[in-house]
């Protein structure tokens, strides 16, 4: 086989694993749509916080130590004690659970009713309160997450393929992250639609999904089913940060990886999980490939806006997105 | 009578006061939040810092208090502006916006102003030429000389031919990233070497598809034009590929410490520009240390004391110091203005032996402005990071660059932006 289309094939895996991640962040943007009809604008500051916290907590970092330190004249920075990564992240989901009942708490059981466009504008807030307090809590260096992933080429995969094109093919490289990455976001994904379809509290989360006045008038607690929503957002944001955070450090930017799953979810749809994977699968590989073979055409850095390109045309023939709910208008 | 009597007293008391406290106001245009924050904040720390340590031990510059503004930009653009015109009116004697979007929007408009820009490192490369940009300043080095320096650097490592030699250059898909292809491409034809270009998009996140096409075309070289999360996903890339790190070299801006520690021990090896030297031993660290850090005025926590960036942030402060310290003698007044102090920066002469007096020895190479050169001697050395010792260590003396290559840029993208503004070049 020629090189070429090895290498063909190699970019279409990447993609592959590229699209686990953006789908990773689209997630947490479907989960909390799909039940409250909110599109939470903070949801990539959410990753960012959680990461921000379970690298705090792991290195037993004092939070608000700036802020203390600043008003008492304090020296204090550390607890002097490290907690293992497993209670960390433990820890860091009891972190996004108070964040979940606090956001329901204090704005949006206030806003039951408004309009979507009000909904939407309080998330942009909560986005820069949740980075303020990031930055307050936990400063604005750059961390090192270290919990032991996995990283670089896997040799084993480059050597077992190295032998199916010529001198100038060196194998097929995958990142061992993306793999970790992959197997988690299927554990991931599983876990919420066993969640979902077997449990009381997942029923109950599908029944407001589908009316909330029909969930209410069966005795569904809103405000529950919202705090549960936030908190499993959370959770899809930490794991969302955890694999960011281990690609560049955690850090300010990963704020930014929410605009990678805007096309993810023009195209998979605001309302549905498998969307969000199929989509951004679908992103992955497209924008990939495009960089792969028209790129160097033009100049390459593609990969950003052909991603939104890919979403539109999608959304011309298909406004709801692939698997989002059909859009019935009755007069 | 009485009341005109009191109300001239106290208009005369007010101008005296005002006189008593003039004051040599800096704005600080600094980035402490946001994505580029890691980068912003400790060359803010060290730029004020530096100020303050003048202040509490030589009471400001030639007896004049120094007042710092700062202003935050986020590392965006028109916020830049916005504090640029929120502080000038307030006396500004010198901007350093740190950023060389916020620099192209304020180049015509410190010009018209009157305010003296010093863009060390970063901005329009060929505002080198002062004939044409009189109120711009970006000494002592620019993109072009660090693209130079590189190039001069492989020469000495490859026995001065690289004609057989791929480069890469992987760059932030921005003005500030574009800025060195011009020079690579005109190096590229004079030395032979076959150049590639890579763009990353903002904010750097994904690389993937760079890195994919580097270990298919496996230059010999990669350069990097980066800023933010873009360089430590590249160091953490090149490792995953397993791109030998020693070929790796980022300018200058890719060089601090935190683009490499999140990639761990996989970054050792990796190679950057420095426009500066480092050395945690410094005389000056001392009075810092001692005069704002014990006595509770570090701009930030302290730190970053001794870091890259730190340490260019308070370089940059000293050379702000040195050209108001130059216009204070050139007009022989301490209360200077923005314009005394343009001519200051004009006249600047840093020597060894001053910056040895200034407890900075060799931090920054010697050189000096003139009217037709605003751009400095364009040295650059270049530093390997050692994971397991967690620094920088410097592999090389100051390089220069190939001026013969870069001169004539200077003057063709110059003469080309003259035209388009109606300048007249010549000195003020």
């Amino acid at each position: 086989m020629s090189a070429d289309f090895l290498y063909g094939i190699e970019v279409i895996i990447n993609g592959l694993m590229a699209g686990v991640l953006y789908a990773l962040v689209a997630l947490g943007f479907v989960l909390i749509f799909k039940a409250s009809g909110i599109f939470n604008y903070a949801q990539g500051v959410m990753a960012l916080f959680a990461a921000l916290t379970l690298v705090g907590i792991m290195e037993g970092e004092v939070p608000f130590s700036h802020l203390i330190n600043a008003i008492f004249g304090t020296e204090i920075h550390h607890f002097g004690w490290e907690v293992p990564a497993l209670l960390a992240i433990l820890l860091t989901l009891v972190v996004m659970i108070f964040f979940a009942w606090a956001v329901q708490h204090f704005v949006f059981r206030h806003l039951v009713g408004q309009e979507p466009i009000i909904l939407f504008m309080a998330t942009i807030g909560l986005a820069y309160f949740l980075e303020g307090i990031g930055d307050l809590m936990w400063g604005s260096d750059i961390k090192t997450l270290a919990l032991g992933l996995p990283q670089g080429g896997s040799l084993w995969v480059e050597d077992m393929t190295s032998g199916l094109g010529g001198d100038d093919f060196y194998g097929f490289f995958i990142d061992k992250l993306d793999m970790v990455a992959t197997v988690v976001a299927i554990v991931l994904v599983t876990g919420l639609i066993l969640f979902a379809q077997y449990t009381k509290q997942g029923r109950a989360m599908r029944a407001v999904a589908d009316d909330h006045q029909a969930a209410l008038s069966v005795g569904i607690s809103l405000n529950f089913i919202w705090v549960l929503v936030w908190s499993l957002a959370g959770l899809v944001a930490l794991v969302a940060g955890i694999m960011w955070g281990a690609k560049s450090g955690v850090q300010f930017s990963l704020s930014l990886i929410a605009l990678k799953a805007l096309p993810v979810l023009m195209l998979g749809g605001f309302t549905s999980i498998p969307g969000a994977i199929v989509g951004g699968l679908i992103i992955g590989v497209g924008e990939k490939l495009f960089e792969y073979m028209i790129g160097p055409l033009v100049g390459g850095a593609t990969e950003n806006w052909f991603a939104y390109v890919l979403a539109l045309i999608f959304l011309v023939f298909r406004p709801q997105g692939l698997f989002g709910e059909k859009i019935i208008e009755r007069v | 009578m009485k009341m005109k009597q009191l109300a001239a007293m106290a208009v005369t008391a007010t101008l005296a006061a005002g006189v008593a406290s003039a004051e040599l106001v800096i704005p600080d245009l600094s980035y402490r939040t946001g994505p580029y924050a890691a980068g912003g904040t400790p060359f803010s720390d060290g730029y004020q810092d530096y100020f303050n340590m003048l202040n509490a031990r030589d009471g400001g510059i030639g007896g004049e208090s120094i007042r710092i503004l700062e202003c935050e930009t986020g590392y965006n653009t028109e916020k830049g502006v916005e504090c640029y015109e929120a502080t000038k009116g307030e006396g500004a004697l010198i901007y350093q916006p740190l950023s060389t979007g916020i620099t192209y929007q304020l180049i015509p408009k410190a010009t018209a102003d009157g305010i003296p820009l010093h863009t060390m490192g970063y901005g329009r490369t060929s505002a080198a030429n002062g004939e044409v940009f009189n109120w711009v300043f970006n000494y002592p080095a620019n993109y072009w000389d660090a693209a130079s320096v590189m190039v001069n650097y492989l020469l000495e490592e490859n026995g001065g031919d690289l004609s057989d030699k791929k480069i890469a250059l992987i760059y932030h898909n921005s003005a500030y990233g574009k800025e060195p292809i011009r020079t690579l491409e005109e190096l590229s034809a004079m030395h032979g070497f076959e150049f590639t270009q890579l763009a990353v998009d903002h904010p750097g996140q994904e690389q993937k598809s760079q890195w994919l096409q580097i270990r298919r075309e496996r230059p010999d070289y990669v350069l990097m034009w980066g800023w933010g999360v873009m360089n430590q996903v590249a160091v953490q890339e090149a490792a995953n590929i397993g791109f030998p790190m020693e070929n790796f070299i980022g300018n200058w801006w890719a060089g601090a410490e935190h683009d490499v520690t999140p990639a761990g021990a996989a970054a050792n090896g990796y190679k950057s520009l420095n426009m500066n030297r480092i050395d945690a031993s410094l005389p000056v660290f001392d009075d810092i240390r001692t005069l704002v850090h014990d006595a509770g005025n570090a701009a930030g926590d302290g730190s970053n004391m001794g870091s890259v960036l730190y340490t260019r942030g308070m370089y940059a402060a000293m050379l702000a110091a040195e050209a108001i310290a130059k216009a204070q003698e050139i007009h022989g007044v301490s209360d200077v203005t923005a314009a005394m102090v343009r001519d200051g920066m004009e006249a600047l002469e840093i020597t060894d032996a001053r910056m040895e007096e200034l407890g900075m020895a060799r931090v920054g190479p010697a050189f000096s402005v003139n009217c037709q050169n605003h751009g400095g001697s364009g040295l650059g050395i270049v530093q390997q990071w050692d994971a397991s010792a967690g620094n920088w260590v410097a592999l090389t003396d100051y390089i220069a660059p190939d001026m013969s290559v870069i001169q004539p840029l200077v003057a063709e993208d110059s003469a080309a932006f003259a035209a388009e503004a109606g300048i007249e070049p010549g000195c003020l």
